[in-house]
C-alpha cells in the first residue's frame, strides 16, 4: 500500500488522518511511519509536517520507530495493575528476551504498554493486533506466543 | 450584555455573561496565576496552575477555561487551591533546568514569579530532567528544550498567528516536547526567525540570541569607532523595561542611555527610514511608468523576507530591491560615514537595536557586505537585549535626562517613526509619492485606511487622476493571504505593505515580553503620537537627506544607491 492509496480509501481531510495513517502503517513490514511517510502525509493532505509528526507520536496505536510484526500492548491502568500486570510484564521480558518498548531479535515482536482495554472484568489483559487476551497467567501467555511463532510462517 | 452574579473569596461581583473566572477575579483586584493562558490565544487549561474552587464542584477548576455561573461561589485562595498550585509547579521545576540565577530570563520568568508568589521553597520531587542539546543553530532564536514547561503557547502562535507550524508537540503526557517536525533544528527548517514564539514563551525556551558580549567588547576596544542605530519601534517599547506604562515615548532617554553605555556616535535608523521612502518611493513610480513588476512588495521586515524566499519565492520579482532601513544604514556607516570622518571602516564597528530577531539573521546575510568581507551590520541587539545591557551597567533608565541624536543620521522625520507600526511605511510612502508626482501640498497627511490593527488593509490614491490602489497586510497568515491573491491575478494593487509581525515592528519578536494586542495598540499610539510632535513629517523634506543626495549618492536609484541600497533576494525553498 502507499500513502495515496490510503488516502484514497479514506480521504484527505484532517479528521481522516488517523484512520488514513493507521492502515498505511499496519500495511508496512516493520509496523511504523517513515519521516519521509509522514512529510508525504503533509504534503498529501495540506497539513503542516509538525502537525502530522505531532499526530504520529501522540497515539499509541501508530509508532514513528520500527516495530515488530506483531505488537503486544500490556494494560497499564489500574484495574490490570492492581490484578498483577506488573508480573506479566516481567514475564513477557523474559520470555521475548526484550524490554518494555524494544521489539524482539527476530523482529516478531514489539512490547509495549497500553492504555484501558476496555475489559477490566478479565484483568489483566493485553492485545496483540486486533486480538484481545484476558485473565491472563503465565501458562496463557506461553501458549499464545507460541500460537504467533507458529502463525509467522502462514 | 447580561450580567452574571457571583462571589469571589466573599466579595460580590458582576461581570458579562462568558467572561471566565480569571477575568472575574481580576475584577475584584485578584491576580490568579497562570502559565498556559495568554489573552489573545485560545483557552488551552494545560497548565493546571489557575485552578480555583468552585462551590459544588468535585474537583479544582482551571478559571481560564471556566465561564462564571449565576450565583457561583468562587475561592482562590484556600489551602487545597495553595497546595495544588504549589505541586503543578513542583512537578514542572522537577523537570526543569533550574540554573534561574545564569539563565537569560531571570527575573522575568513566569515560572520563576509563580514559584516565588507561592512561597515555594524546596521541590518535594526528584529532578529527572533528561538534558536535551540546546538548539543555536539559528543566528536569531535559541531554543532550549530544558526550559520547556509545554505550555504550548509558541505553538499557537506559530500555527495561528503566523500560519507557519514550524513548532508542534512531538509524544504525549510526560514525554511530550514541543519542538520543529522530527526533532530538526531551527536553522534546517523553514523557521523565519521572527522570534514570535520567543515573545509569548513565558520561561526561557525560547529567547533571541543574545549577542551584548560582542558590543561590550567593541566598546572597550579603543580602535573601535562603535556606532549605533536604533529602530523606530524601540522608542516606543523601551520604557516598559523599566517599569514605565506602556506607550511611553522615551526618544531622549534612549540616546542618553546609549550615550551612557559608550558608544562612540548615536544615530537613528529613523534616518535611513526616510531615505528608503525616496529610493523605494521612486523605484515604485518607475515600475508604474516603465511596466515593471506590480504590486510591488516593500522590502523592510527581514522575517517576511524570509517568509517569501521559503514558501513563494516565484513572487520574489515583486520584492522592492530596496535594502532594509537597518541594512541601508550600515552600508552608509561603512561606505560613506567611514570615508568622511576618515575612519577605516574595518575599525567601525555598527551596531543596531532593533525590536527584531530576523534582523540578526538579516545582518548575518552574505549580501549585507559593502566590501564583501565585513558585514555592514556587525552586531544586531534587540530592544530586550539593550535592557539587560543597561541593567548590567546599572544604568537608571527613568534618571536619565533626554538627549538628541548626533549628526547626521540623527535628524529623521515623522514619516519615518511610523514604520514601526503596520501601515506606516505605506504611510510614509505615500506622503512622498503624492507630493513627487502631483506637485502638490498634501492636505492631510494622515492616511487612517491603512492605520490599525485589521490584518489586511486597503487603501486608495488619486494620483492626479490616476487611482492607485494600496494594500497593508501585518502577520504572515494574512501575508500568505495577499501572496495567494496575487498568484490568482486578484490583486489590483499597485503596492503592498507587508510586515512579519502582528502590528508592525512595534510588535516584533525582539520587544519586551508579553505580545498582546492591548500591548500593540498602545505602542502604536504611541507612534502616531510621536509622528504628530515632530516638526518634519515628510520623507523628502528631510533636509539631512537632501544633503545626502546632494554631497554624496546624487539621485535616487542613481548609480552609488544601487551599489550601496540596494540587493536582490533568491529562492531558499525547503
Amino acid at each position: 500500500m502507499q500513502v495515496k492509496d490510503a488516502l484514497d480509501k479514506y480521504g484527505r481531510s484532517p479528521d481522516k488522518l488517523i484512520g488514513a495513517m493507521l492502515a498505511y502503517q499496519n500495511s508496512t513490514p516493520c509496523n511504523y511511519l517513515t519521516e519521509d511517510d509522514i512529510r508525504e502525509f503533509a504534503k498529501e493532505t495540506g497539513l503542516p509536517e509538525s502537525r502530522v509528526h505531532s499526530v504520529a507520536s501522540f497515539y499509541s496505536l501508530l509508532s514513528t520507530k520500527p516495530r515488530g510484526k506483531y505488537i503486544v500492548q500490556v494494560c497499564y491502568d489500574v484495574p490490570c495493575y492492581v490484578n498483577d500486570s506488573l508480573n506479566l510484564v516481567k514475564e513477557l521480558e523474559r520470555m521475548l528476551k526484550a524490554k518494555m518498548g524494544e521489539t524482539t531479535e527476530d523482529g516478531l515482536f514489539t512490547l509495549e504498554y497500553s492504555s484501558c482495554l476496555g475489559c477490566c472484568d478479565k484483568a489483566p489483559a493485553m492485545q496483540i493486533g486486533e486480538n484481545l487476551y484476558g485473565s491472563l497467567t503465565k501458562e496463557k501467555l506461553s501458549d499464545i506466543l507460541t500460537e504467533y511463532r507458529r502463525k509467522r510462517h502462514e | 450584555m447580561n450580567m452574571v452574579n457571583l462571589t469571589i473569596n466573599n466579595r460580590a461581583v458582576s461581570v458579562p455573561e462568558g467572561t471566565s473566572i480569571l477575568h472575574a477575579a481580576k475584577e475584584t483586584g485578584i491576580t490568579i496565576p497562570n502559565l498556559c493562558y495568554h489573552p489573545d490565544q485560545e483557552v488551552k487549561a494545560n497548565c493546571r496552575v489557575c485552578v480555583v474552587e468552585v462551590e459544588g464542584a468535585k474537583t479544582l477548576q482551571a478559571a481560564c477555561a471556566t465561564s462564571v455561573k449565576e450565583g457561583m461561589v468562587v475561592r482562590t485562595n484556600t489551602k487545597k487551591v495553595r497546595d495544588s498550585r504549589k505541586v503543578v509547579i513542583e512537578l514542572l521545576l522537577a523537570n526543569h533546568d533550574m540554573n534561574c540565577p545564569s539563565c537569560s530570563k531571570n527575573n522575568h520568568c513566569g515560572l520563576q514569579e509563580i514559584a516565588a508568589n507561592l512561597g515555594v521553597r524546596e521541590s518535594r520531587f526528584q529532578n529527572v530532567l533528561e538534558e536535551q542539546e540546546i538548539d543555536t543553530s539559528s543566528p536569531s532564536i535559541v531554543r532550549n528544550q530544558n526550559k520547556c514547561i509545554k505550555c504550548g503557547r509558541c505553538i499557537q502562535m506559530c500555527n495561528q498567528v503566523q500560519g507557519l507550524a514550524i513548532l508542534d508537540y512531538i509524544g504525549r503526557s510526560d514525554s511530550a516536547q514541543v519542538k520543529p517536525a522530527f526533532g530538526w533544528y531551527l536553522a534546517d527548517v523553514a523557521c523565519v526567525a521572527c522570534g514570535q514564539c520567543s515573545v509569548v514563551c513565558p520561561v526561557a525556551a525560547i529567547t533571541e540570541k543574545e549577542d551584548i558580549e560582542q558590543v561590550w567588547e567593541a566598546i572597550n576596544n579603543p580602535n573601535k569607532t562603535v556606532v549605533v542605530q536604533t529602530a523606530p519601534a524601540v522608542r516606543v517599547s523601551l520604557g516598559e523595561e523599566f517599569g514605565m506604562e506602556p506607550g511611553e515615548i522615551v526618544t531622549g532617554k534612549l540616546v542618553a542611555s546609549l550615550r551612557t553605555l559608550g558608544f562612540d556616535k548615536i544615530f537613528d535608523t529613523d534616518f535611513t527610514a526616510d531615505l528608503t521612502i525616496i529610493e523605494e518611493g521612486h523605484e515604485l513610480l518607475q515600475r508604474i511608468q516603465e511596466g515593471g513588476t506590480l504590486p510591488m512588495l516593500t522590502s523592510c521586515s527581514p522575517g517576511w523576507i524570509n517568509f517569501i524566499e521559503q514558501y513563494y519565492p516565484e513572487l520574489l520579482a515583486h520584492v522592492s530591491s530596496c535594502k532594509s532601513p537597518q541594512q541601508m544604514f550600515g552600508a552608509l556607516a561603512k561606505g560613506y560615514y567611514a570615508q568622511k570622518i576618515g575612519v577605516d571602516p574595518q575599525d567601525i564597528f555598527s551596531v543596531s537595536i532593533m525590536p527584531c530577531t530576523a534582523k540578526k539573521f538579516e545582518a548575518d546575510r552574505d549580501e549585507m557586505s559593502v566590501d564583501g568581507e565585513n558585514p555592514d551590520v556587525d552586531v544586531v541587539l534587540t530592544t530586550r537585549e539593550l535592557a539587560k545591557m543597561l541593567r548590567q551597567a546599572g544604568v537608571d533608565f527613568n534618571k536619565l535626562e533626554e538627549e538628541e541624536y548626533d549628526a547626521p543620521f540623527g535628524l529623521s522625520t515623522g514619516a519615518a517613526v511610523i514604520f514601526g507600526a503596520t501601515g506606516g511605511v505605506m504611510e510614509a510612502a505615500l506622503r512622498t509619492v503624492y507630493e513627487v508626482v502631483t506637485g502638490k501640498t498634501l492636505e492631510s497627511l494622515d492616511f487612517k485606511a491603512v492605520r490599525g490593527l485589521e490584518g489586511i488593509k486597503e487603501a486608495e490614491v488619486d494620483l492626479d487622476g490616476t487611482i492607485v490602489k494600496v494594500a497593508v497586510a501585518h502577520s504572515l497568515s494574512n501575508a500568505r493571504k495577499v501572496m495567494e491573491l496575487i498568484k490568482s491575478g486578484k490583486a489590483e494593487y499597485a503596492f503592498i505593505e507587508i510586515m512579519c509581525c502582528p502590528g508592525g515592528c512595534i510588535g516584533g519578536g525582539g520587544q519586551p515580553f508579553g505580545g498582546t494586542d492591548e500591548l500593540r495598540l498602545k505602542r502604536i499610539e504611541a507612534t502616531y503620537r510621536a509622528d504628530t510632535e515632530l516638526p518634519i513629517r515628510k520623507s523628502h523634506e528631510n533636509p539631512a537627506i537632501k544633503k545626502l543626495y546632494e554631497e554624496f549618492l546624487g539621485e535616487p536609484l542613481g548609480e552609488i544607491s544601487h551599489h550601496l541600497l540596494h540587493t536582490h533576494y533568491h529562492s531558499r525553498k525547503h
